[in-house]
């Protein structure tokens, strides 16, 4: 297992170095720059010496080549470099803001998982009835509404007109602020896994093994919690692993709504300001966030069914 | 025309009279829950390194500059100077400071200043607030390495600092900027984009970067029995639908509204008494490159400004949160000319002059601009009918905001439209049409007349202020006359606000930007505001 993991973490080097030359690269050619984003208000708040400055202190006016190996050379040594609009560490942007997103991909995924995979369940065992075609309307409707409108309606009625819930915010302990965004970001992936599950409880049902125990007189209801979950688990697995892996970066439309202080949010003004070493820097925060979901997901794997090897 | 602008501001005032006048006996304690609308993060907590408004509105509680707005009068006034006196030659300054405390219990004094001021100006910094410096005398020579410090500061005692200035213009213009605060020289300069440490009345208390600013009332704040209030949320809220909603919801308690939300609030029985207006200092434009052949003449910009119906565009698209400009200078500017007249929408006069000047057809430009829905491409595509019905082609060029600005520096666009500052102070504003101003600090369009540049010099060297006012009236009008862009309107600042909350101000420099310090909430605040 150790062997697995530390070729893994080998792997996600390539996979970092590509995504941070891509970005790079983009940013460079795209136009807007820092100093552009800085009068972008129109306040003439910027003089031409002080944009000069700028460009020297952060090293823009050097080539595009000694840029990139200057970025580099710092990510070897884990430094991820200054935020040109804070002018402090990258890290030190970023940091605060990681564990508002993971909150909220968790809350998030804890609420498709709770509601999505029991409703594929039921869906698959009783096929044709009102349950599993109210079940799949659902998930067709829950993969197809945009979350800015759906967030935008459950404040609406939680917050407005119930006044139940807050209707935006972040208290680090307040577990009242998180369920409305965890919802809107999460009826997603909840329709996902609840088609996948249904998908993939139908296909078990269906199989051989599963007809040969039923003959052998297997109750229904322990033929599902011995055989078919089991098998159906590793599909709900993948499922759940992708989702939450791409959660984090999904977040940006759900962060800014409800002022959620995540890293998403924080994307999106960093790229809008051109600060590209947060830029590069939450990006690769997302990526590795990607691939440890996925390792760790792999090696649920080999815990579920051992027919699956990790090494 | 003039009427219809007249009555607008009269009622705007009304509106903002009406606001004030019930603030008569303020009530300490509880707290206010602000909202930061534009965007949501904060760039830093410390203002000095950020031009942002976003930044400034958080800035506001924890400062203090030397000089201050006053939004009222529409004038500068002394802020951490109890008294000045004037030299004869009017260009040295001699400021009494006030007895101040810094938050972390330093007190204020004359090297305070200095160090402030000298840490602004300093090149290696790039700082974007410097440009508020270079009114000062010696900060030149600092800034070309020449000098070690700025000359024009000088220390008479700890209370005392003599500022002597470059030229003549009221130096409250610059000094009072946000941009520029005064800070304690014995504070770690490094902790303070997190930690602030201010004269203002608030104290931070708590930052959730992306979210929020919790501040609470500082107990050492020099005016007494100020502020008010015990605790100032300020929320970053980016979406104005989500503000919407929580404004109606009472989570908030000021809302900066948009056209459409303005329209509705308008409307709403229960919205309708609590709107604060006030007309910006923000001039909505379309400015013409002369490296377009037919942007050199002047009839064919008089000719884009007769043919676009603007007061229809205000009217359906901006739902009359605007109002229609006349020149550059804005109606709350003091060298704004009440008798002036605005372009008329004749399309008639349009093709005439379009005709004289050779280009009857066959004229065809793009106009560079963002998605704001204010000054952006509704508007573009708003005045794309009406310049074709006299002959003129006009193609968008879509950008985004940080794009827009890296477009015009470059000089890169035939047409962009934009919302530029115009305000407060009329001789700076003007000075952008300068034909000496580079295109990079804002003469955008390049502006080049030799009658304007002798009226913003006469202006720049008079002494008295009515007569400078006289000046920078009949620089504005020629400005109107040149049309070096397409005059579309000043912004109208809208602001809803609870019932429970007194004190604000119609303030044109920026609406979102208050005195914190006056404003307090009455009995009737719910529970979570006190």
């Amino acid at each position: 297992m150790s062997r697995f993991i530390f070729r893994r973490t080998l792997q996600m080097i390539p996979t970092l170095l590509a995504v941070v030359l891509i970005i790079f690269v983009i940013f460079s050619v795209v136009p807007g720059s820092f100093i552009s984003s800085l009068m972008s208000e129109g306040r003439n708040a910027t003089n031409a010496d002080v944009m000069a400055h700028l460009n020297e202190q952060f090293g823009l006016d050097k080539p595009l080549p000694v840029r990139l190996w200057d970025y580099l050379w710092g990510l070897a040594h884990f430094d991820l470099g200054i935020s040109y609009r804070t002018r402090e560490p990258v890290w030190n942007v970023i940091e605060p803001r990681l564990w508002p997103s993971i909150k909220l991909a968790l809350a998030a995924m804890g609420f498709a998982a709770a509601v999505g995979i029991p409703l594929g369940f039921l869906a698959a065992l009783k096929p044709g009835s009102v349950l599993d075609t109210g079940t799949m309307m659902l998930a067709v409707s829950g993969l197809s509404v945009p979350e800015f409108w759906l967030g935008l309606l459950l404040m609406y009625v939680f917050a407005l007109q119930l006044g139940l819930l807050p209707s935006f915010g972040y208290q680090p302990g307040g577990i009242r602020y998180i369920i409305l965004p965890a919802i809107a970001l999460g009826v997603s992936p909840m329709a996902l896994l609840a088609r996948t599950t249904r998908a993939g409880v139908l296909d078990v049902m269906n199989a051989d093994f599963v007809r040969t125990a039923r003959a052998k007189g297997l109750t229904e209801p322990r033929l599902v919690r011995s055989h078919v979950t089991r098998n159906v688990l590793v599909l709900i697995l993948t499922t759940l692993g992708l989702q939450i892996g791409s959660l984090m970066g999904q977040a940006i439309v759900i962060e800014k709504l409800f002022s959620w202080p995540g890293i998403g949010s924080l994307l999106v003004d960093s790229v809008s300001a051109r600060d590209i070493p947060v830029v590069q820097g939450t990006v690769i925060v997302i990526v590795l966030w990607f691939l440890v979901i996925n390792m760790l997901v792999d090696i649920a794997y080999a815990m579920i069914d051992p027919r699956i090897k990790v090494a | 025309m003039l009427n219809r602008l007249g009555l607008i501001a009269a009622l705007a005032l009304g509106t903002a009279t009406a606001a004030l006048a019930q603030d008569a006996t303020p009530k300490d304690g509880g707290k206010l829950v602000f909202t930061a609308p534009y965007g949501n993060s904060i760039t830093s907590l410390d203002i000095t390194a950020t031009p942002h408004t976003q930044d400034e509105i958080v800035a506001k509680a924890i400062n203090r500059s030397l000089y201050k707005w006053n939004p009222e009068s529409g004038k500068p006034e002394l802020d951490l100077a109890g008294t000045v006196e004037k030299s004869a030659d009017g260009k040295t300054y001699t400021y009494k400071l006030r007895e101040a405390t810094f938050h972390n219990g330093d007190k204020l004094d004359a090297d305070d200043v200095i160090w402030s001021y000298n840490r602004l100006a300093d090149p290696k910094k790039a700082l974007p607030g410097a440009e508020q410096m270079l009114q000062i005398a010696g900060v030149a020579e600092f800034q070309a390495g020449k000098a070690d410090h700025i000359s024009g500061l000088k220390k008479i005692d700890d209370r005392t600092i003599e500022i002597t200035f470059i030229n003549l213009a009221d130096p409250g213009w610059n000094l009072m900027s946000n941009y520029a605060p005064i800070y304690s020289k014995d504070y770690p300069e490094d902790q303070l984009a997190s930690k602030p440490n201010g004269l203002g009345p608030f104290k931070l208390a708590n930052y959730v970067a992306g979210s929020k600013v919790e501040l609470e009332k500082f107990d050492g704040y020099y005016e007494k029995g100020k502020p008010h209030l015990d605790k100032l949320d300020i929320m970053l809220m980016g979406e104005a639908s989500a503000r919407d909603v929580a404004f109606r919801n009472a989570e908030i308690d000021t809302n900066v509204l948009g056209p459409v939300q303005y329209e509705a609030y308008s409307q709403d029985p229960a919205l309708k008494d609590h709107i604060l207006e006030v007309a910006e200092v923000y001039t909505r434009n379309i400015g013409f490159n002369p490296k377009v052949e037919a942007f050199k003449d002047k009839r064919v910009r008089q000719a884009i400004n007769y043919a676009i119906n603007k007061d229809l565009i205000v009217e359906k698209l901006l739902k009359n949160k605007a109002y229609p400009a006349v020149s550059w200078l804005p109606i709350s500017s003091p060298a704004f000319d009440k008798d002036a007249k605005p372009y008329a929408y004749d399309p008639e006069k349009a093709k005439e002059l379009l005709k004289e000047a050779g280009f009857e057809t066959g004229l065809k430009f793009s106009v560079t601009a963002t998605s704001n829905e204010s000054w952006g491409l509704p508007i573009v595509e708003a005045i794309i009918p009406m310049l074709a019905k006299v002959g003129v082609t006009v193609t968008t060029d879509p950008v985004e905001s940080s794009v827009l600005s890296d477009k015009i520096l470059s000089d890169n666009f035939d047409a962009f439209i934009w919302s530029n500052s115009s305000g407060p102070d009329p001789l700076k504003y003007l000075n952008c049409f300068y034909s000496k101003t580079s295109q990079t600090a804002c003469n955008y369009v390049k502006f080049n007349n030799a009658d304007f540049d002798k009226l913003i010099e006469q202006a720049g060297n008079e002494t008295d202020p009515a007569k400078q006012n006289d000046l920078l009236r009949q620089a504005n009008n020629l400005l109107q006359d040149e049309a070096p862009v397409w005059f579309f309107n000043y912004n109208k600042a809208v602001m809803a606000y609870q019932p429970w909350v007194h004190g604000l101000k119609p303030n044109g420099a920026e609406l979102a930007i208050q005195d914190y310090e006056d404003i307090w909430i009455d009995d009737s605040a719910p529970a979570s505001r006190k």
